[in-house]
């Protein structure tokens, strides 16, 4: 797998970590929430670089109450037609107030980039055989009705401007 | 069961039977009649090759009777792709 | 009427160039049909039973005569000259190539239009009451606030991957025209009791397989917190709708599984969290979009046209007039339906002749707009009472003016088998059966209001559920039958059909009609509508002339 920002591909230093396998201390870890919620205090306490990865039917209500531990949130699209993770981006940056790396992964693809953008992912893991295209990737839309958290002026405070 | 493998053309969305191991036609009279079930996987095979190199999309195979050497569809849904909608048309430009 | 800006206009525009991009890369094979149809889908591409089919959105039913031309353009040049109106304010054109498909686009485009979310698991065309503006019963004009939802769900980044598709309509008026009680949201603009506009809020109704009636999660919700709402209720729904199951996937069922209070009350935290300045519709763009809407110039007239009155005494006119003309609010002026029912014709077809024809009257006698009604049916909202003669001779030239309006022979159906790849059973050659049966004038006006309405599958985009007569087209070992229902209303008054028993073959539906309704001519009393016999007398005595007393 590659991993994009900000339209390069850049060298992933977090690790994946499976449930049944051992974490140790020097790796950057991405943990599953089943991992999180029967870890113990020693990995609740210590401030290795932590970050944790979410399916669709897990939402971010879970981790609320500890999200300052998470440098990372790594939300899945099992299917890209799985709309699910969209919702839960907004949700963790504009709600929670989440400001570390969102990064969307499962099926991500160059079409959804855009939207993925606006809803505040902000790194991409896709296949290596489409990561450069995926880099390569400038989106084709340039006006947004919607406001959201990614900074992106929307229609109407544009027009608002010029009035 | 008698059978003919269907798709639509890719460009043009347009109707099309395959009429021989990579020949397409917009004729279900010219469409290749798998007599067996190896034949009718073969014919299948033949498709998902052009779904594959882009040519055709949704390919499938579908019952046929045979008559007068033709095959003629047994579902209404295959009638109606065969002879176009049923509706009076006669108002068409 | 709305008239983009130069926002508006850059979205569509690059809207279509990325969309060409996508055909490019499906047709050279870098997206495999999978990864294309949900990109198709959502720029209202399908691939249907004979050829792709390009569903165009109408937002709000609105047209000019230079979009109704456009259309026309369209049907000629890329199509076989015809179109087809939907239920859903949209038209349909049913032979379109896909390499020609963003060329399509891009002529919409340049009048104002698009099929941008038109299909797909997304917030599909906002529609809206097709007497907008015109009717007398209204509090205020629907299309402000549905323009303003339609962009607000214009690729909306967070809602275009919903678990299913999403329809909302709006009305302003107390009588509903919109079939509001079973769209997923319904918003219609009510009063307060301090004499405050704002919204009530409707949610999880819904036809196909599973119809339901929607329920008013807020009686009352102040404009300026439409879209907070909105957003509120599409992300709970985003979040917790079901997946797993296409067949429960629509928000009914999840509005259902909850229960109304429970999903009201998870939309209401929703919405305190997202109450604020980014989603609150301020006084000024409430203003911009209103004014786009403000009533067009009418010319000061007397109440009622001598001119009309004169006409009227030609008893063919004066038919016409009986069933297709409607009071406009604006004294001397006339609402126009123009039926696209013609006895034998496929509902809802107009020609690319057709349509010109319409909008040079338009043009001409309405003040350069068109309307689409759900009932695929065209109006033309803001005629003179003293032009109306006129309009007429022009209409019956194009074989426009078909005298049915609401009766038997103005029936709705979807395309069927004969055009649609989901569907079971033809629902067009029932239709034209029915109106054969019925051609005769005399007898449909004697059997007076009534709305038969046809689906070729449990999809019902024919709105079956909510005819007075539905018919639902099913397969029974490749054979058509047709399963009947009675006592559905689309109205304020809705209502879901009950089936009569068991389905009808092909051959055996017209009968089964004309049964039906000379059971209602024998049992109805004076005046009374099929849906007021009906709802009196219940199933019993329909039953026992369908299938005999046991």
């Amino acid at each position: 797998m590659a991993l994009i920002r900000e339209g390069a591909i850049v060298p992933d230093t977090w690790q994946n970590i499976a449930d049944d396998q051992e974490l140790d201390c020097t790796q950057r870890a991405i943990i599953t929430l089943a991992r999180w919620q029967s870890a113990g205090d020693d990995l609740r306490t210590t401030n290795r670089a932590l970050g944790i990865r979410l399916r669709g039917d897990q939402h971010p209500a879970a981790i609320v109450a500890d999200l300052g531990r998470f440098d990372l949130v790594a939300l899945e699209f099992a299917k890209f037609t799985d709309g699910r993770a969209f919702s839960h981006a907004r949700t963790l940056r504009e709600r929670y107030g989440f400001t570390g790396e969102l990064r969307a992964v499962g099926e991500v693809l160059r079409d959804q980039l855009l939207f993925m953008l606006r809803c505040g992912f902000d790194s991409f893991e896709v296949a290596d055989s489409s990561a450069a295209t995926f880099a390569a990737t400038t989106p084709k839309i340039s006006v947004f009705y919607q406001a959201t958290g990614d900074g992106r002026v929307p229609v109407r405070a544009l027009r608002n401007t010029r009035a | 069961m008698t059978k003919v493998v269907t798709a639509n053309r890719l460009a043009d969305g347009a109707i099309v039977y395959l009429a021989g191991s990579d020949t397409w036609s917009t004729r279900l009279d010219e469409a290749a009649v798998a007599a067996d079930e190896a034949t009718a996987a073969a014919l299948l095979a033949a498709a998902e090759r052009a779904v594959a190199a882009c040519q055709v999309v949704a390919a499938y195979a579908f019952p046929v009777a045979v008559a007068d050497g033709r095959p003629v569809p047994i579902d209404q849904r295959e009638r109606v792709r065969a002879a176009g909608p049923s509706v009076a048309s006669d108002f068409r430009d | 009427m709305y008239r983009y800006d130069a926002f508006d206009q850059t979205l569509v525009d690059e809207r279509v160039e990325q969309f060409r991009d996508q055909v490019a890369r499906r047709l050279s094979g870098a997206l495999s049909e999978d990864q294309f149809r949900p990109l198709r889908l959502l720029n209202g591409l399908y691939l249907q039973l004979h050829a792709y089919m390009l569903r165009v959105a109408i937002p709000y039913g609105t047209l000019s005569s230079r979009q109704l031309r456009t259309l026309a353009h369209i049907a000629r040049t890329f199509d076989r000259g015809y179109g087809h109106f939907t239920t859903r304010q949209n038209i349909q054109f049913n032979w379109v190539r896909l390499d020609q498909a963003a060329d399509i686009l891009a002529a919409l485009a340049s009048v104002e239009m698009h099929a941008i979310q038109t299909s797909g698991n997304t917030i599909r065309n906002v529609t809206a009451d097709h007497l907008a503006g015109v009717a007398a019963d209204e509090i205020e004009d629907p299309r402000i606030y549905a323009e303003i939802i339609r962009q607000w769900s214009t690729l909306h980044p967070e809602f275009s991957f919903l678990p299913r598709k999403f329809k909302i309509a709006v009305t302003g008026a107390a009588r509903d025209r919109t079939a509001l009680k079973v769209h997923d949201i319904g918003i219609q603009v009510v009063r307060d009791a301090a004499g405050e506009a704002g919204f009530s809020v409707l949610v999880g109704g819904g036809q196909g397989r599973t119809p339901m009636i929607g329920h008013v999660i807020r009686p009352f919700l102040p404009k300026a917190d439409l879209l907070a709402y909105l957003e509120a209720i599409l992300r709970v729904y985003n979040e917790f709708g079901r997946r797993d199951n296409l067949y429960k996937a629509r928000i009914k069922i999840l509005v259902q599984t909850l229960g109304p209070a429970a999903f009201t009350a998870m939309v209401e935290e929703q919405w305190q969290a997202l109450r604020g300045p980014a989603l609150a519709l301020p006084d000024e763009e409430l203003a911009r979009i209103a004014a786009h809407f403000a009533p067009p110039t009418y010319a000061r007239l007397p109440a009622a046209s001598a001119a009309l009155a004169a006409a009227r005494a030609e008893p063919v006119f004066e038919r016409w007039c009986r069933h297709n003309l409607l009071p406009h609010k604006q004294p001397g002026y006339a609402i126009a339906t123009i039926s696209l029912k013609p006895e034998g014709g496929v509902p809802g077809d107009a020609t690319a002749a057709q349509l010109e024809a319409l909008a040079d009257l338009a043009e001409r006698w309405s003040l350069d707009e068109v309307r689409v009604s759900h009932e695929q049916n065209l109006v033309l909202p803001h005629v003179r009472q003293d032009d109306v003669p006129a309009l007429w001779r022009e209409l019956r030239a194009h074989g426009l003016a078909t005298p049915n309006a609401g009766l038997i022979t103005d029936i709705i159906a979807c395309p069927g088998l004969d055009y649609c790849n989901l569907a079971n059973a033809r629902s067009i050659p029932i239709a034209q059966q029915i109106q054969r049966r019925f051609a005769n004038r005399e007898r449909q006006e004697e059997i007076g209001a009534i709305k038969i309405k046809i689906s070729g599958c449990i999809n019902a985009c024919g709105h079956h559920h909510v005819g007075h007569i539905g018919i639902l087209g099913v397969d029974k070992k490749g054979a058509e039958f047709y399963q009947i229902t009675l006592g559905g209303d689309g109205s304020e008054r809705a209502a879901l059909g009950e089936i009569t028993g068991r389905a009808f073959a092909a051959a055996e539906v017209v009968d089964a009609i004309d049964t039906i309704i000379d059971t209602y001519l024998g049992a109805r009393r004076h005046g009374e509508a099929f849906i007021d016999t009906y709802r009196r007398v219940g199933m019993v005595p329909f039953k026992e002339a369908l299938y005999g007393a046991h």
